[in-house]
């Protein structure tokens, strides 16, 4: 089998109680590639990144790390497998320096717990410039509350980074941000991307998602409805009307 | 495309280390400043007292009994939680180095005995506050008056005095003036211990995993948890290093007043809390100053003194509490909100 992909579901299901929230879902991430997983509320979406992060056991169905099925999937074999998931309202302790952010709860330290505050300060600063920051306009040891929206979002990204993650999962890291905050997390995102190391962005907008993503998952009541690479939606116009008509072909079902 | 949307962030000068250093103590400096003015307020008002050296020194031997327990309460307060019961720790604790001192014991197996007592009360604080899930506020209230009960049952109203420490080497280490400033008065040891203390603090504060966690813990316990830091264990150890500090206390108390009474550090509630957030910890968790903390209980502590030597009677005391600590949080309300 290719051995290119980085995560690969294959016909997980997930269910609570008599909900099928992930319904037999299938989809891999290749290095350096971002994926727009969109779908509508309910859709399967949050199920799906818990499922990825290790959070839930998906009931039936296997995940493969780099091409190989992995057993008894929980947070800590999604971290050691290379996902970080950045969600999106509780990521930052915003009192904290842009470091301290970083480092929290993998502080670099000596044996006796001495934070050894000058490597984390020169780490966090080529980490910030990696992303996109410019050095001179921040400051690792600025209040993360001092930063915008958009930029938090990069502190998380930067922090994820660090923990050498293959694969970074946004949840939602767009919603309430203004244009400017989000080309700023767009930005990010690239420069991730120019590193080899791959995305999976959610998000409600799809004009974000189109943007951003290099393909397309549309989920829909807990399946894979649409897998498709930008080359071939012509606009996000296109993408929302292939979603309308997924959305009507839903409500024809159920009539 | 992306590119398009992608904007120049605008340039911000670099600012000197100097002012980098004052933004991020500046809660620290406030105190700091705070507790200079009071003293030159002191000072103008009764020249005197407040240029002589011994008016220092007296202050500088019980406050720091109050400096041993504000130092580890920044530590809860920025863990977001609170700890009552210290008044009724100090007790107990100082009560387990007086009684093995009072027989015979060896001083530093009463000082082992003590910290060990601290240490597992606060240890018991965590149990219901942190494993049980009890409001810290009410639950460890409940805690100080539980303890000073028990105090009492066991006493029945009895102090115990140990006037024979004072010859022992512990005595001299701990609480001599070593260092003699004018005449045979010098800084009373204890307050070379509790600086040194609050050094400590302030490392294991801002340079230590311990600090860091109990930092990220009071700010955004979802992230902490997250991060895989374990948000219970850090918010057992503040509330035991409480108990740690409460004992040092009450062996300083004991060890400067020869005397231990069922009543030992019932009198250190409020001057402590008071010190607390005058010295710039806000009450929200996240963030504090150990450094300031140790300030914020100085400037408590010479008030007193200050109404005093001022010419007012003692019925000005509380008066002055009250009006220097509101002051006080209202320059500190200058360092801002909580940011979220």
């Amino acid at each position: 089998m290719k051995n290119d992909t980085i995560i690969e579901l294959r016909a997980v299901t997930k269910s609570f109680g008599n909900v099928n929230a992930v319904d037999g879902i299938s989809f891999g991430v290749r290095p350096g590639e971002v994926v727009g997983l969109i779908g509508d509320n309910g859709a399967g979406k949050s199920t799906l990144i818990k499922i990825l992060s290790g959070v839930h056991q998906p009931d039936s169905g296997q995940i493969l790390v780099r091409g190989q099925a992995v057993r008894g999937w929980n947070a800590a074999k999604s971290r050691a497998s290379g996902i970080e998931t950045v969600y999106q309202d509780r990521a930052l302790a915003p009192q904290q320096t842009i470091t301290r952010n970083i480092f929290m709860g993998r502080e670099i330290k000596n044996r006796f717990g001495v934070i050894k505050v000058k490597q984390q300060y020169a780490e966090a600063n080529r980490l910030m410039r990696d992303i996109g920051f410019t050095s001179k306009v921040f400051d690792p040891d600025s209040p993360v509350a001092t930063l915008s929206g958009g930029e938090r979002q990069g502190v998380a990204i930067a922090r994820a980074l660090y923990f050498d993650a293959d694969l970074i999962v946004l949840d939602e890291p767009t919603t309430a941000l203004s244009l400017v905050e989000t080309a700023k997390v767009f930005g990010f995102v690239d420069n991730v991307r120019a590193r080899g190391r791959s995305i999976i962005f959610i998000g409600h907008n799809i004009y974000h998602v189109y943007d951003i993503a290099d393909r397309f998952v549309v989920l829909d009541r807990g399946q894979v409805v649409m897998k498709e690479s930008k080359a071939h939606i012509a606009s996000a116009e296109v993408l929302i009307k292939h979603m309308q008509e997924i959305a009507q072909l839903a409500h024809v079902d159920e009539s | 495309m992306t590119a398009s949307l992608t904007t120049k962030p605008k340039a911000r000068e670099e600012v000197s280390p100097l002012v980098k250093w004052a933004r991020s103590n500046r809660r620290a400096i406030t105190s700091t400043l705070f507790l200079i003015v009071m003293l030159i307020g002191f000072t103008a008002a009764n020249s005197d007292v407040f240029t002589q050296f011994k008016t220092y020194r007296s202050v500088m031997i019980v406050l720091p009994v109050s400096i041993f327990v504000v130092v580890p309460l920044v530590f809860v307060v920025t863990a977001g939680e609170i700890d009552l019961s210290f008044p009724s720790v100090v007790g107990l604790a100082s009560f387990a180095f007086v009684k093995i001192v009072d027989v015979g014991g060896d001083p530093l197996v009463g000082i082992a005995a003590a910290l060990l007592v601290g240490a597992l009360l606060g240890w018991l604080n965590a149990l219901l506050v942190v494993r049980i899930g009890l409001s810290a506020l009410v639950a460890t209230l409940g805690m100080n008056f539980f303890l000073r009960g028990l105090i009492n049952i066991l006493v029945e109203g009895f102090s115990m005095a140990i006037p024979e420490i004072r010859n022992s080497p512990i005595h001299t280490l701990l609480t001599d003036d070593t260092f003699t400033v004018v005449g045979n008065l010098g800084v009373p040891n204890q307050m070379l211990w509790a600086l040194a203390f609050t050094a400590l603090g302030v490392f294991l504060y801002n340079r230590h995993t311990f600090g860091v966690r109990v930092h990220c813990v009071g700010d955004n316990p979802e992230s902490a948890a997250e991060m895989g830091i374990d948000v219970d264990r850090t918010r057992t150890q503040v509330f035991i290093f409480t108990g740690i500090g409460a004992a040092l206390a009450g062996v300083f108390s004991v060890m400067i007043n020869f005397v231990w009474w069922p009543t030992t550090g019932d009198g250190l509630l409020l001057p402590v809390l008071a010190g607390l957030f005058v010295g710039g910890t806000p009450t929200w968790g996240g963030i504090g100053t150990v450094f300031g903390g140790m300030i914020g209980t100085s400037i408590v502590a010479f008030i007193e003194t200050g109404v005093i030597a001022a010419g007012l009677t003692g019925f000005f005391t509380q008066f002055f509490y009250g009006l220097i600590i509101i002051l006080s949080l209202i320059f500190q309300r200058f360092n801002g909100r909580r940011v979220r």
